[in-house]
C-alpha cells in the first residue's frame, strides 16, 4: 500500500522539481519557446531533448522487465489509431499552452511560486476536462 | 554556460530540468508500470476519468508535483515569474483542458513518453501541439495581445 503511494510521490516531486529547474513553470520561457517567429528562446528544446533521452533508455529497460520494481504489472497505452479527435484535441492543448505560457504539469507545480494563478489555470483546466466527460457522456 | 545568438537561453538548467523529468518519468514506468503523462493523471486523481492507477496514487503524484517545484524555487532563490491575467489564465486553462481529455495526453504523457517510445499518435499529437502552440504565440504577437507584462 504504501508503496503505491510512495512511487508516485517521488515521480511527481522529481518532476516538479525539474519542471522548475528546466524553466517550464516561467510563463514567459515557455512562450519565449514557441514565439519561434519572433525572439526565440530554445531553452525548452534542451528540457525535451533531455528528458526524452532518458525516457528512451527507460522504455529499453522496460522491454527486458516481466513487471515493475514496485507493482504487479505494466499497464501501458497500446492503441497506435491516428483520429481526428486525437489531432484536434492536441491542437486545442497546443492554443491554450500558447496563450498563458502553461500547460498541465507547470500549472500544479505553479502552485508553489504562485499560488493564486496555479488556482485559476488549474481549476478552469479541471472544468474544461469534466466538460468533455459531461459532453461526451462518459465515465 | 550562454548559447550562441541567444544570450536569454539556459541550455544547461533545461538539460538538467529535462533529464530530472526524465529520471521522474522512467521512475513511473519502471516503479510503478504506468505513463507519468499529467493531465491523465490528473483527470484520474480528481475524479474525471477513469485509470489504472489508484485515485490516491494519481493524487501523491499530482501533489509531488509543487513540492519539488517549491525545493528547486527554494534553493534557487530566482524572483517569482510573471503569470498571464486571471482572465487570460481561465481562457487558457479551459482550452488546455478540453485538449489534453480529447488528445489523450499532453506535453509530459506525449510529448515525453510517448515520444521516446516512438508512438505513433504521440509523434503526431507532439507535431500538432506544437505548431498550433508557435502559431497561437505568432498570431497573438501580430495582433499586438500582450500576455506577460
Amino acid at each position: 500500500m504504501t508503496r503505491d503511494l510512495l512511487v508516485p510521490l517521488a515521480s511527481g516531486t522529481i518532476f516538479g522539481a525539474g519542471l522548475t529547474l528546466g524553466g517550464m513553470t516561467d510563463p514567459a520561457r515557455v512562450r519565449g519557446f514557441l514565439n519561434l517567429f519572433g525572439d526565440w528562446d530554445p531553452t525548452l528544446a534542451f528540457v525535451m531533448g533531455g528528458a526524452v533521452l532518458v525516457m528512451a533508455v527507460a522504455w529499453l529497460l522496460q522491454k527486458r522487465m516481466q513487471r515493475p520494481l514496485f507493482a504487479e504489472g505494466f499497464s501501458l497505452p497500446d492503441r497506435s489509431d491516428l483520429t481526428p479527435r486525437l489531432v484536434g484535441g492536441s491542437a486545442l492543448f497546443g492554443i491554450g499552452w500558447g496563450i498563458a505560457g502553461l500547460c498541465p504539469g507547470p500549472g500544479f507545480a505553479s502552485f508553489a511560486i504562485a499560488p493564486g494563478a496555479a488556482a485559476i489555470f488549474v481549476a478552469a483546466m479541471l472544468a474544461g476536462m469534466l466538460l468533455v466527460r459531461l459532453v461526451e457522456g462518459n465515465a | 554556460m550562454i548559447l550562441p545568438g541567444f544570450p536569454e537561453a539556459a541550455p544547461l538548467a533545461g538539460l538538467g530540468g529535462g533529464v530530472l523529468i526524465g529520471l521522474a518519468a522512467a521512475l513511473m514506468l519502471l516503479g510503478a508500470g504506468r505513463i507519468a503523462g499529467v493531465s491523465g493523471i490528473a483527470a484520474r486523481a480528481f475524479g474525471i476519468a477513469p485509470g489504472s492507477m489508484s485515485r490516491a496514487g494519481a493524487f501523491a503524484f499530482i501533489i509531488g508535483l509543487p513540492l519539488g517545484a517549491l525545493a528547486v524555487a527554494g534553493l534557487s532563490g530566482a524572483a517569482t515569474p510573471a503569470f498571464a491575467s486571471p482572465v487570460m489564465l481561465a481562457v487558457a486553462g479551459l482550452i488546455v483542458g478540453v485538449g489534453t481529455r480529447l488528445g489523450s495526453g499532453c506535453t509530459s504523457g506525449h510529448g515525453v513518453c510517448g515520444m521516446s517510445r516512438l508512438s505513433q499518435r504521440s509523434l503526431v499529437a507532439t507535431a500538432t501541439f506544437m505548431v498550433t502552440g508557435f502559431a497561437t504565440v505568432a498570431a497573438m504577437n501580430a495582433l499586438g495581445i500582450a500576455v506577460l507584462p
